[in-house]
């Protein structure tokens, strides 16, 4: 087996030094009428045999870049340059262990010390951690730290969340106890939350732009919210916005929680995707997740390493702010490298690209007849009405080859109002003929 | 035994100074060679650099609702050629498992074969969008389906929750499914204690807590492994359940597995089994067939998708009958008409199935890490079901075989053979004024990444060495010979300045992690801002 260095002599002598007969000398713990149980799987293969498998499943599929694109609803389609790609698969990067000895990891520390500075930046906060898993899970995790900071336990939640941002901070927080406020469905952007919000509640989540597209001003919930002791959670699910519209911090955020994968990662079908997690200094301590300090070497020299890990599980156990271990890692590297490239400048200028492509796609297909923009202000993603159930139109769509978008009622599956919104994404990856094709199919299909 | 709850000493004070002979023939640059000094990007670029060509607007008005961002936002860009150095430095300055052994007991790091990463970039996996139609995703719902199948083979489970993002995640599903399967017996308010080893990873009790249980620690007896009469006598109407990791933290097989599953599950409690060691028995041993009710698979781990200096991971987590009803959402079904997502609590009862239907939610957003699900089913249809048996042996083997040449000059926790990793105290230490995290520190200038250092806490300077399946015999005895030498080095008592100096030949001396902690700069800040700041 090509992984495998050890031949059978060397196992044999290695077994001599032992003081073993047989491999299952080393097994005697395990009860013996569950050692070597019979495994019904096929035996190995070779890499052109391997290949051959996942290509044939691979190519069941239709990927993004096959033709016109429009899917985003918490993950995008962008251009990701080579350059990303081939740094993140550097040995020293692709098979390296979590930084716990710095001496022989300042790489990867000084990428995350760059990573944290770069997540701030783009927020508008004091500071950001070294990543959570994906934006879902690190929204639920806010909603812990509000928690933690506020000793409250009452969360309202907009009707504009991403509802699977919203079921996965329901399953964490219900878990415990605590109550969840889900404000009903709200495409226009039209909610007050202020009535839903009290001297009870932790923190109020907001997206913006929002599920449906709407790029919501944070400020009056903000002063709400801060008049109650309430802490504000905005969720940023398309990063890429940030290079176009206010940051949550500057509109008074307390937590800001996003997904990074619209920076460096590839859409892989959901995942690994990189959570963005940025507070104000003053809650630092509350956080969750791995952070990266600066700090000095014996010989005064400047280095990085992980820091205040007395929050963290291997140290607090059951005190810790989180049971989190990882973070990840490499999509940090993929997000990093992408925006050192882009710079701000490239960054307001790609954000301001897909702003276009999105208003071009809106305005050719909202001229059509039962086609009805919902949204005032977008950024590159947007909801139209549509004269008949979105789901019907998305399938007639596919099979013209154009993935249109997410139908409302995928992600709001009890909620009837949803059936004919239907939620369109563009980024840079889509062109004028791809918007043209898309108007021309749309208008066959309704 | 007494529990180290100080973590790893960390202060860099009373390390000496350098040999003065280092220190002499400084470089103008501060370059050494092939170790090149490298800035922060804040200090190199500037925010109107960039490596990207975007074409011009066109001039569309914009319809960005009046909040166009305005300030400075703080990203320096940088042009590709110096993008690329800044990255390849830095990577320069990281130890890596191509490189050498990377012995980190419990972490298992393993080859990562390139297949993998080839597989996973395939654009019918790496560019597919998570909510596309399900018609447009049909191979890779089939390949969600087929590691799900070898997975539940591998274990002898009826079920497997595949969208936890991580080993810690996934222990959360598996709690998860056990407060759900508690709630739904009207036990909730009664049964509120976990039990869990003292030896047990960290995240073992931070997951209980997580989800509202509170953590009873037993503890170990001489032999390493759980104590099964005091066990016995935390049982009670009360025990939700026991965390058990199986090979335990010290890299021993728990031989009363099955007693401790039958006793938990006397009392209505469920046995959730870490599964972060299974690399140890993967096709040699069946967590289904020792009474388990749920275990996490660390895919990153046993299945070798990279661990990219801290993630991303994935824990798909196997589940019993009694617990699969409260599998998270969404799942991949296959009814005969192709493969389907089940999104809803709803449609998992129509599946007729259990699975599921009693959903305790949703743990994310999407389908899990579908990027490591495609690398770790290339790993197993390399390795087929007799490499992943020979992998696992290799791995005890050279563990063994470790163990066994370094017990000449150094000390055992424990008598006997150990599974996939071998554990060390620092009883050899004793009085020679080494401590193990010097030892470790050197043998960082001998050109390893150490052990694992000070972990499991119940083993006094604990040093654990997990040599993984990947080592060859060669390998090995060159690093056996020279912890031997480092060994017998720290024994002769006359070096012990060079232990607490290392590591010398690394890109870093040790850092101050303690002066990190006191006073946190976690972001760079522009000289006069850091100042405005102060």
């Amino acid at each position: 087996m090509r992984y495998l260095p050890l031949n059978d002599a060397e196992r044999q002598q290695m077994m001599q030094v032992i003081g073993v007969d047989t491999i299952d000398g080393l097994f005697t713990d395990v009860p013996k009428n569950a050692l070597n149980a019979d495994i019904d799987l096929p035996d190995h293969k070779g890499e052109f045999e391997v290949e051959r498998i996942l290509g044939k499943m691979a190519a069941k599929n239709r990927s993004a870049g096959e033709g016109g694109f429009f899917v985003g609803g918490g993950a995008y389609k962008h251009h990701i340059p080579a350059t990303v790609d081939h740094i993140i698969q550097r040995s020293e990067f692709l098979t390296s262990y979590t930084p716990y000895q710095p001496e022989i990891a300042q790489g990867t520390l000084q990428y995350l010390f760059e990573f944290q500075t770069q997540v701030a930046a783009l927020t508008g906060m004091d500071v950001a951690n070294a990543s959570m898993y994906d934006g879902s899970t690190g929204c639920a995790e806010a909603a812990l730290m509000a928690r933690r900071v506020t000793k409250r336990k009452r969360v309202v939640i907009s009707g504009g969340l991403h509802p699977h941002y919203a079921s996965v901070t329901r399953t964490n927080s219900e878990l415990i106890g605590d109550e969840v406020v889900l404000g009903p469905m709200d495409p226009h952007a039209s909610e007050d939350l202020t009535d839903l919000i009290d001297d009870k509640t932790s923190c109020v989540i907001v997206q913006t732009p929002d599920v449906f597209g709407n790029v919501r001003d944070l400020t009056p919930i903000a002063e709400a919210a801060h008049e109650k002791g309430v802490l504000l959670i905005a969720v940023v699910t398309e990063i890429m916005s940030l290079g176009a519209i206010k940051s949550p911090g500057s509109m008074g955020a307390d937590i800001v929680v996003g997904e990074g994968q619209s920076i460096g990662n590839g859409l892989n079908f959901g995942g690994p995707y990189v959570g963005l997690f940025a507070t104000k200094q003053k809650y630092v301590r509350a956080m969750p997740g791995r952070l990266c300090g600066e700090t000095v070497d014996a010989d005064g020299k400047r280095g990085f390493v992980l820091t205040l890990s007395t929050r963290e599980q291997h140290i607090r156990r059951d005190k810790a702010t989180s049971n989190i271990c990882t973070n990840s890692g490499l999509c940090c590297l993929a997000f990093t490298v992408h925006m050192t490239l882009l710079g701000e400048a490239g960054l307001r200028k790609l954000a301001m690209l897909n702003h276009e492509t999105a208003c071009k796609t809106a305005t050719a297909l909202s001229s059509l007849d039962g086609v009805e923009l919902v949204n005032n202000g977008f950024f590159n993603e947007f909801t139209v009405k549509l004269s008949k159930p979105a789901k019907q139109v998305v399938d007639a769509l596919a099979e013209k080859n154009i993935l249109g978008g997410i139908p409302a009622s995928r992600l709001l599956p009890d909620d009837r109002d949803a059936d004919n919104l239907l939620i369109i994404a563009a980024t840079e990856c889509v062109s004028d003929e791809d918007i043209a094709a898309y108007k021309a199919a749309l208008e066959e299909v309704l | 035994m007494s529990m180290n709850n100080q973590g790893r000493p960390t202060n860099i004070s009373d390390a000496p100074q350098i040999d003065a002979a280092l220190s002499v023939n400084k470089s103008f640059t501060g370059n050494k060679a092939l170790q090149i000094e490298e800035s922060l990007i804040f200090e190199i670029g500037d925010f109107n650099g960039t490596g990207v060509d975007i074409p011009d607007l066109q001039g569309v008005p914009t319809r960005l609702g009046g909040l166009e961002r305005n300030d400075v936002i703080g990203l320096p860009g940088l042009a590709e050629p110096e993008t690329m150095r800044h990255f390849v430095r830095l990577s320069q300055k990281n130890y890596a498992i191509d490189m050498g052994p990377f012995p980190l007991g419990s972490c298992t790091m393993k080859h990562n074969p390139r297949l993998n990463e080839k597989m996973a970039r395939l654009p019918g996996f790496g560019d597919l969008h998570p909510l596309q139609p399900e018609t447009s995703v049909q191979g890779a719902l089939e390949l969600i389906d087929t590691l799900a199948h070898w997975l539940k083979e591998l274990t002898g489970m009826p079920a497997v929750a595949m969208s936890p993002k991580a080993g810690a995640h996934g222990e959360l599903c598996g709690m998860m499914a056990i407060k759900a399967a508690i709630d739904a017996k009207g036990e909730g308010e009664t049964r509120k204690r976990v039990l869990a080893p003292e030896s047990a990873h960290g995240t073992n009790p931070a997951t209980a807590a997580q989800c509202g249980f509170k953590v009873d620690s037993i503890p170990a007896d001489d032999t390493g492994r759980v104590d099964l009469e005091a066990f016995r006598a935390k049982l009670g109407p009360d025990v939700a359940g026991i965390m058990v990791t199986n090979p335990n933290t010290c890299g021993l097989f728990e031989r009363d597995i099955r007693a401790i599953a039958d006793a938990v599950h006397e009392v209505g409690g469920y046995f959730y089994c870490d599964g972060a060691n299974f690399n140890a028995i993967a096709g040699k041993v069946r967590p289904g067939d020792l009474g388990i009710d749920a275990m996490h698979i660390n895919l990153h781990k046993t299945f070798s998708t990279p661990h990219g200096g801290g993630g991303p991971g994935s824990g798909p987590t196997v589940l019993s009958e009694a617990l699969a009803p409260y599998a998270p959402i969404p799942f991949v079904v296959n009814d005969g008409n192709g493969f389907r997502l089940v999104e809803t609590r709803a449609a998992a009862a129509e599946t007729k199935k259990s699975e599921g239907v009693d959903s305790f939610g949703r743990m994310t957003a999407f389908h899990g890490q579908m990027g490591m699900f495609v690398r770790a089913l290339a790993y197993m249809l390399s390795h087929g079901a007799d490499g992943i048996r020979q992998a696992a042996e290799d791995a005890v083997l050279n563990a063994n075989y470790v163990q066994t040449r370094l017990r000449k000059e150094m000390t055992t926790a424990f008598d006997g053979y150990c599974m996939h990793e071998a554990l060390f105290d620092d009883v050899f230490l004793k009085g020679t004024g080494v401590e193990t995290i010097d030892f470790a520190k050197a043998m960082i200038d001998e050109g390893y990444h150490p052990m694992t250092m000070y972990f499991p806490l119940v083993v006094h300077g604990a040093m654990l060495i997990e040599p993984t399946e990947s080592e060859s015999k060669r390998e090995l005895d060159l690093f056996c010979d020279a912890l031997l030498s480092l060994a017998v080095k720290a024994k002769s008592g006359t070096q012990t300045q060079m232990f607490k100096a290392a590591p010398v030949h690394a890109p870093f001396r040790r850092l101050d992690e303690t002066g990190a902690a006191r006073k946190p700069v976690l972001r760079w800040q522009a000289e006069q801002d850091s100042k405005a700041a102060e």
